[in-house]
């Protein structure tokens, strides 16, 4: 009963606008006033061709492999440091884990400053701006057509994948950074939780039966570890799969869209451009991006509950 | 805890809840009859600076005169614009119009907004305005034999600013064509100068800068043409406008993503760049930063072509208060509101008899009388990155294919991209 209205809520707020999202993606509703006649994929097929898109959809892979797996390997290793007892160890939690606290339009204005190539860490460090141009850069690190690996995926018609939509914007990196050192602390907490859970008679059996300090490490304290990285990757995978303020207060489009993401993309199209069935369409594209983390996730924790 | 006490517990919120409603639905009343006037609101994305200002001056002439009226500033703060352009989609969409809103002259207006504004033509003929305003204006603002806004004040699009001292010091005058920029930009950049100054974060000032490079190459009525499909994109003389362009762009500062507008317009107050080409907001941002050292020309190649953009209002159906809301237009319009409001804006009044401000008021400086003077004389055309040429999603689509061809250098995808771009926007065939 007392569920009730939140269950409402929820169901209309929530996944009833999901539905009227995903119906209006299939509208022709692309001016200001409304259309609500079929036009079937059309939508989707104008986003997919938008070379715009294109690159969003590479920057938001790119931005969400390279986020994750350095917020992870980062927290693992702060989490270990910070498991060996050592002193003052609640100062040094804090100050891993308050960057988590800010929004990530602050973390963008100041990583903006630091990173702006005629300031912050350049002229810091007395580095060449005209060298060192993180999130300016407008390089995509790409295969080349005509380089040995290039010539063999043409030669067996994957040909491409050597063009810049499968590449690596050099400009993203530099968001990552910012993200990386906002998240990493959170990642940390998760696996001193996860270390401090580990009870210490399975590390002491196994320095019994004459194991290194690694290997215990290897393969009694990571596979153990396993639940907290699965929720870690669900947790932050979400999070840089709709990343938008980040990159709005940093770089919002980047050179050559280098540093573009679909939300901003989506904004542009449905509020400036009025395209809202297009816009509406992007929402969509997201949203499956998203499900396909999420969903296996929530399988494979409904299969844990039940095995409980 | 037992259930009467939950329920005494909700019945309590729900006492707090409407005791909250109650007073916030007897506040709003209670506010306006100290006046006894009726509302009008007056919606804009003027919230900061000399428009403000301006804008507030016009306000408090309009209560002035009519104290039956009170006027409410609904003015949206952020985004250039943008921010207050969606705030108002939802209250028209919605039903719940302001009385009087904000917009750009041109197909921002007239390509979104047609079917929810009211025509004004009764308002002009009564005011006799038809031929106050130059032609050019009454083109762009009109649309199926309708005038549908009034226009406020005329901002320029192809300014060519720069540092008088890094100019006089290297013995250079401003360029006039593309060429001579060429010479000059070269010069410069020996000297470890950046000759022209590039902001690209927003996304517009790239492509301002080829729209003058277009109207530069095309002259008034071909460029005209490129936004109303008898020019055609393909043509022999884009590809030479962008080939210029790809040269133009070789001579700009390298962080051009990072900086704003206003960011690239520090490097020339600080002499670090020489030049940039911006609309004239330079001049009332320049005047704020204390640099008096600044001079200006029209970009190469746009001598004689005013490349104009506009803040116009615009009255939509069902507002509540229609009467109040002309009548504000008709202050907007005079001579009398254009003067208030456009010294404190930094723009020239729209209006060809306007220009003589009240001694008590803000007066024009040297550079909007010169280019006061350029409005009454060269030929109008509409600017594509302030809503004048084009509907949003056409300069989108341009400006998409602009950040893609600063990066890729590639003349001939950057001329496809724009011809596809005026195919979507169902101009061209």
């Amino acid at each position: 009963m007392l569920i009730a209205p939140s269950i409402l809520a929820v169901g209309v707020f929530v996944y009833g606008l999901i539905g009227w999202t995903a119906f209006v993606s299939t509208t022709n509703w692309n001016d200001l006033l409304p259309d609500y006649s079929s036009a079937g994929l059309a939508n989707f097929a104008s986003i997919f061709d938008n070379p715009r898109f294109q690159i969003d959809l590479r920057n938001t892979t790119v931005f969400t492999v390279c986020f994750v797996a350095a917020a992870l390997v980062l927290g693992l290793v702060l989490a270990n440091l910070i498991d060996r007892r050592i002193r003052a160890e609640g100062f040094f939690r804090s100050v891993f884990l308050f960057p988590m606290a800010i929004s990530f339009i602050v973390t963008g204005v100041v990583w903006k400053w630091l990173l702006t190539p005629s300031s912050g860490f350049n002229s810091l460090f007395h580095l060449d701006p005209t060298t060192n141009r993180w999130f300016t850069d407008e390089t995509v690190i790409h295969l080349g057509s005509d380089s040995p690996v290039g010539r063999w995926l043409g030669d067996i018609g994957l040909g491409f994948l050597t063009s810049t939509n499968f590449g690596v914007p050099v400009a993203m990196l530099s968001i990552v950074l910012a993200a990386v050192w906002q998240m990493s602390g959170f990642v940390m907490a998760l696996y001193l939780a996860g270390l401090r859970a580990i009870p210490d008679e399975l590390r002491e059996a196994a320095r019994v039966d004459g194991a290194t300090e690694l290997r215990v490490f290897r393969h009694v304290v990571l596979p153990l570890l396993t639940p907290v990285t699965i929720s870690a990757v669900i947790i932050l995978g979400h999070i840089s799969l709709k990343i938008y303020d980040l990159t709005v207060a940093m770089s919002p489009i980047g050179p050559g869209f280098g540093t573009d993401v679909p939300a901003n993309f989506m904004w542009t199209t449905a509020f400036n451009d009025n395209q809202f069935a297009r816009g509406a369409a992007v929402a969509v594209v997201m949203l499956v991006l998203i499900a396909i983390v999420i969903v296996p996730y929530l399988i494979w924790t409904g299969r844990r509950e039940i095995e409980r | 805890m037992t259930r009467t006490t939950v329920r005494a517990r909700f019945a309590l919120l729900g006492a707090i809840a409407i005791a909250l409603s109650a007073c916030s639905s007897s506040a709003s009343p209670g506010a306006s009859s100290g006046t006894g006037a009726a509302k009008v609101e007056i919606f804009s994305w003027w919230t900061a600076g000399g428009e403000a200002t301006g804008l507030n001056k016009l306000i408090d002439q309009f209560n002035s005169k009519n104290p039956q009226w009170q006027v409410v500033n609904q003015a949206v703060a952020g985004g250039a614009g943008s921010n207050a352009k969606a705030v108002l989609k939802t209250r028209v969409l919605d039903n719940k119009p302001p009385d009087l809103f904000q917009s750009h002259m041109g197909h921002e207006l007239t390509d979104t907004w047609l079917q929810y504004i009211e025509p004004l033509d009764d308002l002009y003929a009564k005011n006799s305005w038809n031929d106050k305003f130059p032609k050019g204006v009454m083109d762009i603002i009109s649309d199926g034999g309708h005038i549908w806004a009034v226009p406020v004040n005329i901002h320029r699009a192809n300014v060519l600013w720069y540092n008088k001292k890094v100019f006089s010091a290297n013995g250079i005058k401003p360029p006039t064509t593309w060429d001579e920029f060429r010479t000059v930009a070269d010069k410069l950049r020996g000297k470890g100068i950046i000759p022209l100054a590039l902001g690209g974060k927003d996304n517009f000032e790239a492509g301002q800068v080829l729209e003058t490079i277009l109207i530069g190459t095309l002259g008034a009525d071909k460029y005209k043409g490129l936004w109303t499909g008898t020019t055609n994109w393909a043509g022999a003389d884009v590809t030479k406008a962008l080939t210029t362009f790809k040269t133009v762009l070789g001579y700009v500062n390298p962080d051009h993503s990072a900086l704003t507008w206003d960011q690239a317009n520090d490097l020339v107050i600080s002499g670090k760049a020489a030049m940039t080409i911006m609309g004239d907001w330079v001049d009332g941002y320049n005047a704020s930063k204390n640099f008096t050292d600044y001079g200006w020309a029209l970009a190469p190649g746009n001598k004689d072509i005013y490349d104009a953009l506009s803040d116009v209002f615009a009255l939509p159906k069902g507002a509540k208060n229609a009467d109040a809301a002309k009548s504000f237009l008709t202050l907007l319009g005079s001579p009398e509101g254009q003067d208030i409001f456009n010294p404190n804006k930094g723009s020239v009044p729209a209006r060809l008899d306007a220009g003589k401000p009240a001694a008590d008021q803000k007066q024009y400086d040297d550079y909007l009388k010169s280019a006061q003077a350029d409005w009454k004389a060269d030929t109008i055309v509409p600017s594509l990155e302030h809503g004048a040429a084009a509907k949003p999603s056409w300069a989108t689509a341009y400006n998409q294919a602009v950040t893609l061809f600063m990066t890729s250098g590639n003349v001939a995808a950057a001329q496809t991209a724009l011809v596809k771009a005026c195919k979507d926007a169902g101009i061209c065939k």
